[in-house]
């Protein structure tokens, strides 16, 4: 048994281990969940360190025979890209468990039942990067959707009814266009010889124009939405104002990622000319999406649909760098998506505590936290510095990457997504000035600095975002193989800059 | 002189055996003591379903075997789908056993003193056993029946019990009562243009047998006009019998109005014969003419998918959503007939047990959400119920979950497997189609899921009766198949490919 499937395995394990345990004891069942999850951060290290950055080959693989009829297999593997992403997720998780520790106590069902979602969901967050098939792909694509939807329906606040529908719809829609290219791709290698949902020899099929297009728009568009791209997003403000803090972590972190990976992993290794074809339309969409997000994030009164503006300001740049198609950029976007994961973290969760204590959502609200509380103060002026991409912190690095690498192709889009960086300073800074500096309203005058918890739950994020942007080497080292693999097999190179003579 | 056709009745074992049950039913009702009527007939009824799956376990090798000259063929999707209506019959029969929701006297007036004396008295007749195993006999035969006589007499004994099943709910008689005789009127008309298009064929080929069709058909000796106007009555008989669109409009007053159990076992189990026959004609019979009808069939198919999921969406009764769904799933299993190929018959056959499956299910959810005055179906009476009963309105929500098609559970197996051998067949606008209907019937099952557990509980809304043991057995069942052929398909899938053959 390959040790992905036994960090599978765990959260699952934990998940009916918290079914067995009386629901009134919610104490030892968030214990439970947290011990859990921690061990399965133990063992993905574990895995990370054993994990060979020379070999840019598929690591840690397994297959086993699951529909035989349709020569679908349980197959898993990782390359650097998913290491990142799913040391990313396994880091993520007990930190969110860790901060959010009683925000699963004012929902519609019991604490229980919240464990039980979210560690049945990091099962899939795992096994949909790990995943080397696309019908396994699929399955664990559409069905992590239903934890999020009760995590969102049953935990949440406002109208969070509407926003799990409205998300799940937007999701499910994507997932049934994308059922039809996979359908289509399997067809056409049974036609090639031998039916399979392998990605590798997917990779490999010939497929004419025509429909390498249509099958390109059919994961594209389900991509697009999950990531979320401009004009796809609509669902995604709306559902992150109905989260608690940690299922907004773990959705725009981790599963909107599935969005931009799938484009890495699918898009370009099955359709390489159609790539090529749509790519002018979709750097032009990742800038709208860049220039959009930031502008409305500007505008926003309520923090978390702020965070989700920006989010999709930053999805942009991850869309921008990918389909720039040049070794940089690319890198960028794979480094920019671990870090946006953490970033994103920071903001939610210092976001969330700032709400629970002052019982509002607006930023009109706050003011002056930086003299009440300061460590929280500073622990959301660290996470809105690294949304805005200040150097030193490793989101920089990520967009600085991203930036460079569309600029010797499109030039155009660099220069205006850069302008998205200007942007970015202002909407962060004018939501850190109106929360954290200023007068103190009275009714932020009693509320109290992070409990040990909360530090703890913050203190690795944080310290990620800043070892990352001074030292990303690591990191880069484990995607740069990806990163090739990938170019090399959409048979594009780097451009040369022109030497004056 | 006349000799007598030779007879296999070995093959015909099961069906002969539901058939003898069935009289001994009826011997039952009338020379036993009503007290121990009930239970006699449960024995009976379980007891021959049990026995006859037993022995078409004991020829399922013996596939591709003539069982009654050119009438009757015994062969691998035969087999299957005689299979697949008793475990249907079975899972119905536990439901159907819970004698609360027919009426106790179907001959009395509704409303009038008559019925309440039978009521009070206990005077609950039992005929609703002999019925459905009459039914059951002819749903064995018409999947397996191959000239057009057998496939008429098999229609017909499927088709009368039915509709007396149809009107004896012991609530809102009047309803259900105009559901049987709506469902008499059409089904007659149905049957008769099943048996013109039926002559017409015999005046085309001068044979009844599927078998001479096609010979004919190959020979092209006959009149066209007769082979086109012979497909398109055919057609329509058999369309009306699945409920495709638009020979659809029985279907959500009869299911609204029958005794729930009976609709749960009507809605898998004609489902499962009357496509079983139309596989059947359309793989062997008119394959060859395939050019004349394909063009129909698909667009009815799509037609089929795009209006079952749209009209399902203004329903406000579970019992008609549940029509309309059914209507869009006989549009996905109509793509599969016009596939024609062997992994399209292999996925028909998953999808109808599969489907089927989960539809006894769900209805045997339907009879158990009640209030003072007995079932409710008004989806906004529903909300709620997550919180009150979280174990009926989760295992409700597998059932939608499985018709909606997503992954884990049956019914996203069995939509992948028709899709992709659409695809394969070159039809791919089928699967855009359905793909697009697709998304919009996630829409009409989610908002009841969303009803169940995200809406507060109001004054007005319902509670979940105590199942009885029977009832609870039958949903257990239901449930577990549904997850398990979500998560092991091959279980089920390898099976239905193995038999995926006809005899020709």
């Amino acid at each position: 048994m390959s040790i992905l499937t036994t960090l599978q395995l765990l959260p699952l394990l934990g998940a009916i281990v918290i079914a067995s345990m009386p629901a009134g004891n919610a104490k030892q069942i968030k214990q439970t969940a947290l011990g859990f999850s921690l061990i399965v951060t133990a063992i993905s290290l574990f895995m990370a360190v054993n994990f060979d950055t020379s070999d840019s080959a598929l690591q840690f693989t397994e297959v086993r025979s699951w529909i035989s009829a349709f020569n679908i297999n349980y197959a898993v593997g990782i390359d650097g890209m998913a290491l990142a992403l799913i040391l990313m997720t396994t880091i993520l998780v007990p930190i969110v468990f860790l901060a959010g520790w009683n925000e699963s106590e004012s929902g519609r069902w019991s604490v229980k039942v919240f464990y039980i979602l979210l560690l049945i969901l990091e099962t899939m967050m795992i096994g949909v990067f790990a995943a080397t098939d696309v019908f396994l792909f699929y399955v664990i694509f559409e069905a992590m959707l239903l934890p999020v939807y009760f995590l969102i329906g049953g935990y949440g606040v406002g109208d969070r009814a509407a926003a799990a529908m409205k998300f799940l719809l937007y999701s499910l829609f994507g997932g049934l266009l994308m059922l039809a290219a996979v359908i289509g791709i399997y067809i056409i290698s049974t036609n090639q010889g031998g039916g399979t949902f392998d990605i590798a020899k997917l990779s490999e099929l010939t497929i004419d124009t025509d429909t390498q297009n249509w099958l390109f728009l059919g994961f594209f568009i389900a991509f697009a939405i999950k990531a979320p791209l401009w004009p796809f997003h609509t669902w995604l403000p709306t559902a992150a104002k109905s989260a608690t803090a940690g299922t907004s972590t773990l959705l725009l972190g981790v599963l909107d990622k599935v969005g931009t990976y799938g484009m890495i992993r699918f898009c370009m290794s099955f359709f390489p000319d159609a790539t090529k074809t749509f790519t002018p339309a979709i750097i032009t969409l990742a800038v709208i999406s860049i220039l959009y997000g930031a502008f409305l994030a500007i505008g926003q009164k309520d923090i978390n649909s702020l965070i989700a503006f920006t989010s999709i300001s930053h999805f942009g740049f991850i869309t921008l760098g990918i389909f720039a198609l040049t070794s940089q950029g690319l890198t960028g976007a794979i480094f920019y998506m671990v870090n946006h994961g953490f970033s994103t973290a920071a903001l939610f969760l210092t976001a969330g505590w700032m709400i629970k204590r002052r019982g509002s959502s607006q930023i009109a609200d706050f003011g002056g936290l930086q003299r009440v509380t300061p460590i929280l103060a500073w622990s959301f002026f660290l996470a809105g510095m690294s949304a805005l991409a200040l150097p030193g912190l490793s989101s920089f690095v990520s967009e600085f990457l991203v930036l460079l690498g569309s600029f010797g192709k499109y030039p155009a889009a660099a220069i205006l997504g850069t302008t998205g960086i200007i942007l970015a300073a202002l909407y962060v800074l004018i939501a850190v000035q109106k929360s954290l500096h200023g007068e103190t309203p009275a009714t932020s005058a009693g509320i109290t600095d992070l409990s040990l918890r909360e530090k703890l739950a913050i203190a690795p994020v944080i310290a990620v975002l800043v070892v990352l942007g001074f030292y990303p080497k690591p990191v880069l080292n484990v995607i740069n193989p990806t990163t090739q693999t990938v170019m090399t097999h959409a048979g594009v190179t780097d451009p040369v800059a022109k030497v004056a003579k | 002189m006349l000799t007598a056709p030779k007879l296999d009745y070995s093959l015909l074992a099961p069906i002969l055996i539901i058939l003898g049950a069935a009289i001994l039913g009826v011997l039952v009702e009338a020379f036993i003591k009503q007290a121990w009527r009930a239970r006699i007939q449960l024995v009976i009824a379980l007891g021959g379903i049990v026995i006859a799956f037993e022995q078409l376990y004991r020829v399922r090798d013996k596939g591709s075997s003539i069982a009654a000259v050119t009438s009757v063929s015994i062969d691998g999707a035969g087999i299957f789908m005689q299979g697949a209506i008793l475990i249907f019959a079975f899972l119905g029969i536990l439901i159907i056993a819970d004698q609360d929701n027919f009426v106790a006297q179907a001959s009395a007036l509704p409303g009038s003193t008559e019925e309440a004396v039978a009521l009070q008295t206990g005077k609950q007749q039992t005929e609703v056993f002999p019925l459905t195993l009459f039914a059951v006999s002819g749903m064995m035969l018409f999947p397996i029946a191959t000239d057009f006589i057998t496939l008429f007499v098999a229609l017909e004994v499927l088709s009368l019990p039915l509709y007396l099943m149809a009107g004896l709910s012991r609530r809102r008689r009047l309803l259900s009562q105009e559901a049987a005789l709506k469902y008499f009127l059409l089904g007659a008309y149905s049957s008769a243009f099943f048996l013109f298009g039926a002559a017409l064929l015999y005046g085309y080929s001068g044979s009844l047998s599927l078998n001479g069709l096609t010979d004919a058909i190959h020979g092209a000796g006959g009149n066209d006009v007769f082979l086109l106007l012979g497909i398109v009555f055919l057609s329509v008989g058999l369309l009306f019998k699945v409920g495709a669109v638009p020979f659809h409009s029985w279907t959500p007053d009869v299911y609204q109005g029958a005794p729930t159990p009976i609709t749960g076992f009507m809605a898998a189990a004609t489902k499962a014969a009357a496509f079983g026959a139309t596989i059947r004609i359309f793989y062997i019979g008119l394959d060859a003419a395939q050019l004349s009808w394909k063009p129909i069939i698909s667009t009815i198919a799509v037609v089929t998918m795009i209006f079952g999921a749209i009209v399902a969406i203004s329903q406000r009764d579970m019992k008609r959503i549940l029509a309309f769904s059914s209507i869009a799933h006989a549009g996905f299993i109509l793509t599969a007939v016009v596939s024609l190929n062997k992994n399209a018959l292999s996925a028909s056959l998953f999808y109808l047990l599969a489907y089927g499956v989960a539809t006894i299910g769900a209805f045997g959810i339907v009879t158990l959400v009640r209030d003072s005055a007995g079932e409710v179906s008004d989806v906004n009476r529903w909300v709620g119920l997550g919180k009150k009963s979280p174990l009926v309105a989760t295992v409700f929500s597998l059932f939608l979950l499985s018709f909606a098609g997503i992954p884990l559970t049956s019914g996203f197996v069995g939509k992948f497997a028709i899709f992709s051998a659409a695809y394969e067949s070159g039809n791919i606008y089928l699967v855009v189609a359905g793909v697009l209907s697709s998304a919009v019937a996630v829409f009409f099952y989610l908002r009841i899921i969303l009803m169940l557990f995200f809406a507060d509980a109001t004054n007005d809304s319902v509670s979940v009766v105590i199942p009885s043991i029977l009832t609870r057995v039958s949903i257990s069942i239901s449930a577990v198949i549904t997850i398990l052929l979500g998560v092991a398909p091959s279980l089920l899938l390898n099976i239905a490919q193995n038999y995926s053959y006809f005899l020709r």
